[in-house]
């Protein structure tokens, strides 16, 4: 029995997300097939098609998809859900949102989150922001599944399956989208970032962040935050790293002025190399960072820019 | 407006939990329990709502161990007028309480649904988008804004890259996220109020629903531990260290 994972994309470019989920899909027996469904989006169902371990790629084109809103994008996946033991996604917004109303239209569980494929049937989750970690088997014949995209590699490039349209479903009509205003940025996208520099409630002020900014463009860094510079309106809320937030895994994540909170850890402990900059020597952060500097912020972080200035960057 | 607020009771997030030695779960004997912050914050938009007229009654539900009690009692205590305990020692999965929360739907014919987006023990992230399923309605998930408008709601949703608004057809569902509202502390002549209000006791068979779990829980592990690392004296030395150690520059 195949798989059917469904990308998520802007309807431009097939998002990092996907393709690290397709690895994990690829993991969950049979063929993977990667479902496309948008407004013109047809340069990411090519971009699908080239990624290793898919065999098919589904395109449903359609004005209605162009938003991925739930109740249209569930009516479509349950029309073609015949035939596919698994139905996976990124664990994104879209993802979270859409998936486990799926699940319910066709009576089946969902697994969310997943960090790790043990067997088609089987999976890790974390649980209570990542303190425990789960193994779930389904003993039935169809599921969902999330996936957490930084716990798997990108999928490589070398893929050459074909592209079949599918039609629309009837819309429920039940929702509208009215408008988003997105966060303009051109640095690189959190989830993805190589490099992340974060900011919490000692950052003080929304304007003291072009320092940490500063730093993110001499690294190509992705700006983050805790839940407490989100909440004080520090940054906006798709800045917030943690367990009711993004969950990244860069190479480097800097944490600068931040306690440490399960909550947050629970969104960058998978980091490779953790820095901590704060000014309690208590401070939890430091029970997970790889290298801790006890300093005021203030004068901690211009010095990180010259400094990373004299080292060639 | 009738409004309808499932509530779970779960480990306060201040908790740091343990793994029980044989992996058959999480050691919740003495720990604190208090309601899912998200579901206080679903709570008090209901209460907002109904002060400012457009809610006429709220009802609390919670799927759960006797214990769940006082979970209902504090979401009275915070202004919601009566509650429904649907008693249950079994552990049901998502699907299972959204079936249970379906039959409570029809019972009372509620006009909206706020629930929370996660709860913080499971942090699936499912139970509404479920039940939303299940009824045909449709949906507004991680909500940071409300508005009704006539017979249709306005939710601003917090998503990956920022905002999205959509409009809802009514009966909607609605699930929480953190910017929604900050939840108020309960008075102490509410909490002795809420004494007061009623809580309906039934049993998950009443129901008629089949909420069994589905699911095998093959084990429940510690994650791998993260060691301290090194205190640096300057960022000179930081910089260091992650070129000519960490090799991450
Ligand atoms: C349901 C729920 C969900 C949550 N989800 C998340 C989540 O997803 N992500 C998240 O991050 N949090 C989350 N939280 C919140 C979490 O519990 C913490 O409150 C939050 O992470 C604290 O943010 P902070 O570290 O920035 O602030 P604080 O804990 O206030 O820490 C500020 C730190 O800055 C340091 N500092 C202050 N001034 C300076 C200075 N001049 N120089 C150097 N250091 C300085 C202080 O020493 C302190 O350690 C959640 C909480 C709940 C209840
Ligand atoms: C084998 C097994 C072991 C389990 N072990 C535990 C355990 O140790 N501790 C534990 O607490 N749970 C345990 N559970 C239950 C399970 O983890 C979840 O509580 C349940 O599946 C609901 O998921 P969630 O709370 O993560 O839902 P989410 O979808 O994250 O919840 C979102 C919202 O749904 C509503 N909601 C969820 N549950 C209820 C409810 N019961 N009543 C009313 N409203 C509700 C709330 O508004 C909540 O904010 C276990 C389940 C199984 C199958």
């Amino acid at each position: 029995m195949n798989t059917l994972l469904i990308a998520e994309h802007n309807n431009e470019t097939l998002a990092d997300a996907t393709v690290k989920a397709v690895t994990a899909a690829a993991q969950m027996g049979g063929e993977c097939h990667v479902l496309v469904a948008g407004s013109g989006c047809a340069a990411v169902a090519d971009a699908a098609a080239k990624l290793d371990g898919v065999a098919k790629v589904l395109l449903a084109d359609d004005a209605q998809y162009e938003k991925q809103l739930a109740e249209p994008m569930a009516a479509l996946v349950v029309s073609m859900a015949d035939g596919y033991a698994t139905i996976a996604s990124p664990a994104s917004t879209n993802g979270k949102n859409f998936m486990p109303r799926i699940a319910a239209l066709l009576d089946c569980s969902q697994i969310s989150d997943i960090t790790a494929v043990i067997d088609a049937n089987t999976f890790e989750r974390p649980i209570y922001a990542g303190n425990a970690i789960q193994t779930v088997k389904v003993n039935e014949a169809k599921k969902t599944v999330t996936i957490r995209a930084t716990a798997f590699q990108a999928a490589g490039d070398g893929g050459s399956a074909g592209v079949e349209a599918v039609g629309a479903a009837d819309n429920p009509g039940l929702s509208e989208f009215v408008n988003e205003e997105l966060t303009k940025s051109d640095r690189p996208e959190l989830t993805s970032a190589k490099v992340v520099v974060s900011g919490g409630r000692g950052m003080q002020s929304g304007e003291n962040f072009p320092m940490l900014e500063k730093v993110a463009d001499k690294l190509g860094a992705a700006v983050g935050a805790s839940r407490a510079a989100v909440d004080a309106g520090f940054v906006p809320n798709d800045y917030q790293v943690g367990q009711t937030g993004k969950v990244v895994a860069p190479e480097l994540y800097i944490a600068v002025g931040i306690s440490g909170a399960i909550q947050h850890l629970a969104g960058m402990k998978d980091s490779k190399v953790i820095v901590a900059i704060n000014k309690d020597e208590e401070a939890p952060i430091f029970q997970v960072a790889d290298y801790g500097l006890v300093a005021d912020l203030f004068t901690a972080v211009p010095e990180l820019e010259e400094e990373l200035g004299k080292a060639g960057l | 407006m009738k409004i309808l607020v499932p509530v779970k009771r779960v480990v306060d997030y201040n908790v740091k939990i343990r793994v029980k030695p044989d992996q058959t779960g999480v050691d919740l004997a003495n720990v604190k329990m208090s309601m899912n912050p998200f579901c206080e914050i679903a709570v008090e938009e209901a209460v907002r709502l109904q002060e400012a007229g457009t809610a006429t009654e709220i009802i609390v539900v919670s799927v759960g161990p006797a214990q769940a009690q006082e979970t209902i009692r504090t979401a009275l205590a915070m202004g919601a007028d009566r509650g429904i305990l649907v008693k249950t020692d079994d552990e049901l999965e998502p699907l299972g309480i959204a079936k249970v929360l379906k039959a409570v739907v029809e019972a009372e014919s509620p006009d909206l649904v706020i629930l929370g987006k996660q709860a913080i023990d499971g942090d699936n992230n499912q139970t509404g988008q479920m039940l939303s399923a299940l009824l045909g309605w449709s949906q507004g998930t991680f909500a940071s804004e409300l508005g009704i408008d006539g017979d249709k709601i306005n939710v601003t949703r917090e998503i990956d890259g920022g905002l999205q608004s959509v409009k809802l057809a009514m009966p909607a569902i609605i699930t929480t996220d953190l910017r929604l509202n900050e939840p108020r502390y309960a008075s102490l002549p509410n909490i002795m109020k809420a004494k007061k209000k009623p809580i309906d006791e039934k049993e998950l068979a009443e129901y008629g629903v089949d909420a069994a779990p589905r699911l095998e829980i093959v084990k429940v592990a510690e994650p791998a531990e993260r060691e301290a690392g090194v205190k640096v004296e300057t960022v000179g030395e930081l910089v260091d260290k992650l070129k000519n150690e960490a090799g991450v520059l």
